[in-house]
């Protein structure tokens, strides 16, 4: 497949806008300001993308939500807090081809008529908002951000703002509420961003990923891109590989590929020859996990989400045969525990309750009914809180349970491990 | 307790957003810097005073952002290993105990002569490269015990 979102990858000085314009960099643009703002929502529509964010909403969609009036003042923001364990798609996009992200953003203030936008990028991506910093800087010299920009009388203003530490900043409305100068704690929906948004002004909230889909769609045509990959979920995906592969990197596939294909065709197979693969997490480790036998699963919103799982952010994460399942489910678990933002109390007293099962039973003291205490504990969490970091962590647990229950039940029994 | 320079960055900041508040996160970030690695308590009432709120307001983000070090003075070189999954299946518990060994000191401790702080963390999105740490603002990835203690007499 040609590379769409990756292209630029490993170009020399591929994060500067010499470079960039040089392989037709900024002429979806230069396309875009040619059409009325609502035919670029319409293109953006029939081309099918969904959000590359993890919950697969059609993009199009959700920008013609955005009222119409031109006197009220909107916004665009990126969301770039990249925090999903597993996940390093929008850094690897930023760090070296920033300016796809750039041009992307441009159009889609065009389309909604937002005359400002902020990218929220993860404090700890130092190297990647010194890049973005100086290509923002470069896209205001050449005239594509600023004041009337390439003569098209659409304005548009872009900063950054950085985050300091809290994964929870990248569920929406608690990235809005961190730019507004609060701490990131999800808030009540609705209002839908889209209506009462930042300063609660109307507002796009969109992923790097799902941005960076932009230039292209609108420089190629809509038909073009839905052309690529299943009908429903059509496009270019980046996914992020780690674990035990040969080769773990970033892969931009179509949308569909199997675990299988991706796994051995793309990655080289099994990191330790002789130890196969035990399970996958196909999107992030708020996705539950899949077993050896479902390999042959497409990658793709609607048949991860018949297995039960999701496509979530495309972070695969490999484990072979020697991973114990326990001992995963306790590092998933903690982590969740860990960036739960206090506001519900099922998610901020339940997630450290499983770590505390979790870590008892990992470390040889589980009593007996603690993995139907777990069970219960994920039913009196799931679907009880403001936001889905709660439900990530039962989904994970879940995963788990589901298909090593045998396993948990063996560390409770025996008081030791059955694989390692 | 600002510099000039520092100044002269905040004023940037306040031009970003519609009102001061918004610029909380990037002010507490400059604190940090320039106290060079944490921030204390008068710090907030200065800052507090700058962007018109209340100092417990102040604390209250401080403390909800994990990479503020909020009276938590950290060593020159901040080491912060990834302990999450993709880091943990290629062997990063092993590196966290070589690191402590060679530290001599335990994970959130700080070496006596001020140089090392070693914390863990969780996933710092390089899962491709994994095991991996960052030291100040800096990635290291792909990393074993070898690579490590290069790293660390590099730093000593």
């Amino acid at each position: 497949m040609e590379k769409i979102l990756l292209k630029n990858l490993g170009r020399p000085e591929s994060h500067t806008i010499g470079s960039y314009l040089g392989t037709g960099g900024y002429n979806g643009l230069k396309e875009a300001l040619k059409h009325a703002p609502e035919s670029i929502i319409q293109m953006v529509k029939d081309s099918g993308l969904r959000g590359r964010g993890g919950a697969g909403f059609s993009t199009g969609l959700k920008w013609s939500f955005i009222p119409k009036d031109p006197t009220v003042q909107k916004y665009l923001c990126c969301n770039a807090d990249e925090g999903e364990p597993g996940t390093y798609k929008d850094r690897g996009i930023m760090e070296n081809d920033p300016h796809l992200l750039i041009e992307g953003m441009i159009i889609a203030g065009f389309a909604i008529g937002a005359s400002v936008s902020y990218i929220y990028i993860r404090g700890e991506f130092v190297f990647g908002t010194r890049r973005l910093e100086a290509a923002i800087k470069e896209a205001y010299e050449k005239g594509f951000l600023g004041n009337n920009i390439l003569g098209s009388g659409f304005s548009h203003d872009m900063y950054i703002h950085r985050g300091f530490g809290a994964y929870i900043c990248g569920e929406e409305t608690a990235l809005l509420e961190s730019i507004e100068g609060y701490r990131g704690q999800p808030r009540k929906k609705p209002p839908f961003p889209a209506l009462s948004g930042l300063y609660g002004k109307p507002t796009v909230i969109n992923n790097v990923e799902t941005l960076s889909c932009i230039p292209g769609i609108i420089e190629k045509g809509p038909k073009w891109f839905s052309s690529i990959g299943p009908e429903k979920s059509p496009g270019p995906k980046i996914f992020c590989v780690s674990g035990h592969v040969k080769k773990p990197g970033l892969y931009e596939l179509p949308l569909g590929t199997t675990m299988r294909e991706l796994i051995f065709s793309h990655c080289g197979g099994m990191l330790n020859d002789g130890k196969g693969v035990k399970a996958v997490i196909p999107g992030g480790v708020s996705a539950p996990m899949l077993n050896a036998h479902e390999l042959d699963t497409p990658m793709d919103f609607d048949s991860l989400a018949a297995k039960g799982s999701m496509l979530g952010s495309g972070a695969v994460i490999v484990m072979d045969e020697s991973t114990c399942m326990v001992k995963t489910a306790l590092i998933i678990n903690r982590f969740f525990s860990h960036e739960s933002c206090g506001k519900c109390t099922p998610c901020r007293d339940g997630t450290p309750w499983l770590t505390n099962i979790l870590k008892r039973i990992e470390y040889g003291n589980g009593r007996s009914g603690d993995v139907e205490l777990l069970e219960s504990l994920c039913t009196n969490i799931f679907g009880r809180t403001f936001c889905p970091l709660g439900d990530g962590a039962v989904m994970a647990l879940r995963g788990a349970l589901k298909n090593f229950r045998d396993e948990f039940q063996y560390h409770v029994d025996h008081k030791k491990c059955m694989v390692s | 307790m600002f510099s000039d320079k520092a100044k002269e960055e905040i004023r940037q900041v306040f031009k970003k957003y519609p009102n001061k508040r918004s610029a909380v996160m990037d002010v507490l970030r400059i604190a940090q810097r320039e106290r060079g690695g944490h921030i204390e308590k008068e710090d907030m009432e200065e800052i507090a005073r700058l962007l018109g709120m209340q100092t417990v307001d102040v604390n209250a983000q401080a403390a909800f952002y994990t990479m503020y070090n909020v009276e938590k003075p950290v060593g020159k070189h901040h080491i912060q290993v990834c302990r999450n999954i993709s880091c943990s299946l290629l062997g990063a518990e092993n590196l966290i105990k070589h690191m402590e060994k060679e530290l001599n000191i335990k994970v959130g401790e700080t070496t006596p002569d001020k140089k090392f702080t070693l914390s863990t963390v969780e996933c710092l999105g390089s899962c491709g490269t994994a095991p991996m740490m960052q030291i100040n603002d800096d990635y290291y990835e792909n990393l074993s015990a070898e690579k490590i203690d290069k790293i660390l007499k590099d730093l000593k």
